[in-house]
């Protein structure tokens, strides 16, 4: 009993991962219907400019300040949302016109551009990321230990996610947003300006991204470029489980992806963890072809 | 019935000019370049098979498959494991490679390599009965995943050491016939009453529906065909380099669609130029030694925003058109 | 239509352009010799290590005014970390740059790619890394300087059986990588002929970050320490994650831990745990010494295990080159001059003299190449407490 609440724990805690990139994979499709196959290596990015940040105010030493590891989050977000709107800006836009799979390629060129110059910029060794918040077990009742930093990364998402689906149902930018989701070109018409929306959307998209890559970074200190690129395709796949598009369904594909993960390593086998979340997908897709939370949108004639 | 064996007497002719032609080419290809270049018209050819039969399910029928590296990675391995299990002991000893004896068993390989991927296209194929675009592809991707993990898991097949012991069989003669087969067999799938509909689908799938094409064969069907290709040109590649998992990994795929998307979705002959591009293309950029894939995305990028509907558009080249393109130009050129 | 003929014009002209410069061939005084590797892709780092290993060498070769005053060229080509790619690299390297000794690939599944191609051309290979037996099996121009699977999951079973007297072990093991599994299941064998017993065997793949759920079952099955035959990139995040969890026993490993990373990654996670090493940061050894500050001064890093075993691919190619040209200078020329009958014979002959190599003094100990072409040595334990490396023992062959 004990062992599964453990993996229950921890795969919470995965999940949460999950669930931030997923955020911002859904919003950026709602919106364009593009796969943003740069958002891993945006996550990436963001654990990076968390490192420099860091060593440039010295924020990882022995006495770490709680302020210094807020400013650093929220200076890495920065840093990744002004990247996210410059990547829409000068590669998605010039092709938003063309064909899905354009656009498509479009994104691939960039994941692989940010990869390979971060291989190039930061090195291809893995770096040790900086204890931001000095890292503490605590054990919980039945012998379960979670770490501080665990506990963080559940917190901080939770706050994002909220934070995110009130901006969405309570602002006025937020129902533009849904707006231009639902149709661009009537959104268009009706006076919202489309392509302000589209460059918010991605600046608040790779804004949790970066957030996502700080949080691992804290709980597995250790960087590298390619680290975006596995963790990209499962949070897009939690992000079509949920139902693509939908915010809730990003949040429960993601804790789904990283609960079922950990209960596979724990009870079938852990040579088949990184298969089980496509085994996943494809069932519940077969059931449900839009995602548990998914609208099926009628064809139209 | 003498129309019928007129016209298997044609595909047989056609089939020895193939096999004569692609002969006739390794012979002067070994005597002309050098090994380098060869195994760049190898690798180019077996990209050509990925590129056409992806080109089939993406730019023909207009689905979204984005994991053509697992149909790759089933035929390279069931043909690889027929060749070192099966072939011993059905075909005798291993014969030399390039001789005639070594053909039989090889052929057999490869068809099999292809159906097993054939198989595993139709499961793929059967969730588009439900599923439309970026759903599919997911599905495909993580098919292409499964299909890695399964093998990373197989002790028989090596795992993550690789498939050591596969001798090799393919050359320039093998590789270029299946790619000219292959084109030559969708062209003409193209063209039939079969390909009108597939295109019908890709143009506007309701539509085709409600005129009463089955809709849901058809997109199916188009899965199980590219996925056989796919297979015999994995089967072609475990003979020909060192078999690996790492070579199917989904970046693969993405290699694969981007041949498509370059050299025109839907042009057949653009495939054939995407495929033939982009392999080179990473050779020629090796002087840039670590900044080669720098400079590989940025092209990737400019190309897609300068030239959206890729190089031929959806475009064929023949020769009848290339006549009528020429005489049409000369007054403009002279001009 | 003009712009568009204009556009295919250029990418034509580009085209050959590219494809001329590519073809031209070097034609110098030099000896040419070849270096490929994963320099690009999932494995990036250990390639690029090796490199500046074999880099480091050969540029202090040639500042020392070459081997018997010809200098040495070198050609560096990435191969994305696919096995395909290793193959078209060296084809590349012998076809266009026409080398004469090629030195490459840690994994050995690209060493198995490339192998064949340099065995039919007649070009000695030899890798640094790779440790897969099968390698140098593909023919008598393959050779390794590093230790073999068998041995060092002998080596691992031994120590662990019979310095530290352990019994109960577990495996974490990267399931994507040949070293890794390789390392694995020979410990394995080892530990069972020698009366242990393996109660976990768990999988990771490279790259991953999360190993909490691994670790959760191995903790359950209590072993008495747990074998982690990975590289350093996953190892310092596993011993963190399996200390967070509470698991106290000591981890095990080889020389893929070998990094200053290690530690700075870790911290005092790995305190009580042990690992093979080529040789000791602090051994009084003034080639060590040398290279060690040698790498940090240009590189700004420690070397890892893949830097000096490259190193000493380097040296032994170097070595034997200088054997070749005090025996037979004519043989030696032709090693710059045109592709022909004679240097075909010379490199048969510089085969020769890399295959009997004996004793030769590498920074990661001395180094003897067997009947089978793998390089016998010894094997440092090193232990680490308080976030120092300490020396334990060495096991010999």
């Amino acid at each position: 009993m004990q062992e599964l609440f453990q993996q229950l724990a921890n795969g919470i805690a995965w999940g949460s991962i999950y669930a931030l990139i997923a955020l911002g994979y859904t919003m950026v499709y709602g919106i364009l219907r593009l796969i943003n196959f740069a958002h891993g290596d945006i996550y990436m990015v963001g654990a990076f400019a968390a490192y420099y940040l860091a060593r440039l105010l010295h924020a990882g030493g022995p006495e770490p300040s709680p302020l210094l590891a807020a400013v650093v989050l929220l200076g890495s977000m920065a840093i990744c949302a002004a990247l996210g709107v410059a990547i829409e800006y000068f590669a998605y836009r010039p092709v938003r016109k063309s064909s899905r799979l354009t656009a498509l390629i479009t994104a691939i060129g960039v994941s692989l551009l940010l990869e390979n110059l971060g291989i190039r910029l930061f090195g291809a060794d893995p770096k040790f990321f900086p204890q931001l918040v000095a890292p503490r077990t605590i054990t919980l009742a039945d012998g379960v230990i979670v770490t501080n930093h665990q506990i963080t990364v559940v917190v901080i998402s939770i706050l994002l996610m909220v934070g995110l689906t009130l901006f969405v149902h309570r602002t006025r930018t937020g129902k533009a947003m849904r707006a231009v989701s639902f149709n661009r070109d009537a959104a268009s018409l009706m006076g919202i300006p489309v392509n302000r929306i589209i460059t918010i959307t991605f600046a608040i998209g790779s804004a949790l991204a970066a957030a996502a890559g700080v949080l691992v970074g804290l709980t597995n200190p250790k960087i590298e470029p390619l680290m975006g690129i596995m963790p990209g395709v499962k949070a897009f796949v939690a992000a079509v489980l949920g139902g693509i598009g939908s915010i809730p369904g990003a949040v429960i594909g993601g804790l789904l992806m990283g609960v079922s993960e950990y209960l596979v390593v724990g009870y079938i086998s852990s040579t088949y963890r990184d298969a089980i979340a496509f085994v996943i997908l494809i069932l519940v897709l077969l059931v449900k072809p839009a995602g548990l939370l998914g609208r099926n949108v009628a064809e139209k004639v | 019935m003498p129309r019928k064996s007129k016209s298997a007497l044609r595909a047989l002719l056609l089939l020895a000019a193939v096999v004569a032609g692609a002969w006739a080419l390794n012979a002067g290809a070994l005597a002309s370049l050098n090994p380098y270049i060869y195994r760049i018209l190898v690798l180019c050819c077996l990209n050509v098979i990925l590129a056409l039969s992806l080109n089939l399910v993406n730019g023909i029928t207009g689905q979204f498959s984005i994991g053509h590296a697992g149909f790759m990675a089933v035929g390279a391995y069931v043909s690889a494991a027929f060749t070192v299990y099966a072939t011993p002991r059905l075909f005798g000893v291993t014969a030399e490679a390039g001789s005639l004896a070594a053909a039989g068993p090889f052929i057999v390989a490869l068809v099999l390599g292809g159906l097993v991927a054939a198989v595993a296209g139709l499961l793929v194929g059967l969730p588009s009965m439900r599923l439309r675009g970026d759903y599919l592809a997911i599905v495909t991707l993580g098919f292409g995943e499964i299909i890695r993990v399964a093998i990373l898991n197989i002790d028989a097949v090596g795992g993550a050491r690789g498939f050591a012991g596969i001798p090799p069989r393919t050359d320039l003669a093998w590789a270029a016939a299946v790619a000219a087969l292959t084109f030559i067999v969708l062209r003409n799938l193209i063209r039939s009453y079969h390909g009108r509909a597939l295109l019908a689908i890709r143009e506007d799938e309701i539509a085709a529906e409600a005129l009463g094409v089955p809709t849901t064969r058809y997109k199916v069907s188009a899965f199980v065909v590219a996925a056989f290709f796919a297979g015999v040109s994995g089967g072609l590649f475990s003979h020909y380099t060192y078999l690996h998992t790492n070579s199917f990994t989904f970046m693969k795929s993405i290699e694969v669609i981007v041949m498509v998307v370059l050299g025109g979705m839907g042009s057949l002959i653009g495939s054939v130029l995407g495929a033939f591009i982009l392999t080179a293309l990473p050779e020629m950029l090796r002087f840039a030694s670590a900044e080669r894939l720098i400079i590989y995305s940025i092209l990737l990028i400019v190309l897609m925003i300068s030239r959206p509907q890729g190089i031929l558009g959806n475009r064929e080249i023949s020769w009848s058109g290339l006549l009528t393109r020429f005489r049409r130009k000369r007054p403009g050129e002279a001009a | 239509m003009n712009g568009r003929n204009m556009r295919f014009r250029l990418i034509a002209l580009l085209g050959l352009l590219l494809a001329f410069a590519a073809g031209c061939a070097k034609q110098s005084n030099e000896i040419p010799v070849g270096v490929y590797g994963s320099l690009t892709g999932t494995t990036a780092t250990f390639g690029i290590s090796s490199k500046q290993g074999i880099e480091l060498f050969m540029d202090n070769v040639n500042q020392a005014g070459g081997v018997a005053g010809t200098k040495i060229h070198m050609t560096v080509e990435d191969d994305q970390s696919k096995p395909e790619e290793a193959a078209t690299a060296v084809q590349k390297l012998i076809d266009q740059d026409g080398v004469i000794a090629v030195l490459g690939e840690v994994a050995s599944s690209r060493s198995m790619a490339a192998a064949p191609i340099c065995q039919q051309a007649g070009v000695p290979m030899i890798s640094p890394s790779s440790t897969n037996p099968k390698v140098t099996e593909l023919g008598d121009y393959i050779s390794r300087v590093c230790y073999i699977d068998p041995f060092q999951g002998m080596v691992i079973a031994k120590f662990a059986r019979q310095t530290l007297n352990l019994s109960k072990a577990a495996v974490l093991r990267d399931n994507k990588n040949d070293y890794s599994v390789g390392l694995a299941n020979y410990f394995s064998e080892s530990f069972h002929a020698m009366g242990g017993t393996v109660v976990a065997d768990e999988a990771y793949s490279e790259g991953d970050q999360d190993f909490k759920a691994q670790l959760t079952v191995i903790k359950q099955k209590r072993p008495e320490f747990i074998v982690v035959p990975g590289y350093y990139t996953e190892v310092a995040l596993i011993a963190r994650q399996a200390r967070e969890l509470g698991i106290t026993v000591p981890l095990l490993g080889g020389d893929g831990w070998v990094s200053d990373r290690l530690l700075e990654i870790a911290q005092d996670a790995l305190d009580g745990s042990y690992f093979v090493s080529h040789y000791w940061e602090k051994d009084e050894n003034p080639a060590i010494q040398k290279f060690v500050n040698d790498y940090r001064a240009r590189y700004n890093s420690t070397p890892d295990a893949l830097a000096a075993l490259a190193y000493d691919a380097a040296g032994v190619l170097v070595h034997s080159l200088e054997e070749l040209n005090k025996s037979d200078p004519a043989a030696f020329k032709s090693l710059t001059g045109p592709r022909n009958a004679k240097q075909a014979a010379a490199r048969a002959k510089l085969r020769d003299y890399i295959n009997a190599t004996k004793d030769f003094p590498g920074v990661t100990g001395k180094i003897t190449l067997d009947a089978k072409r793998n390089a016998v040595k010894t094997a440092t334990f090193l232990g680490i407490k308080n976030r120092q490396y300490e020396f334990v023992a060495v096991v010999e062959p």
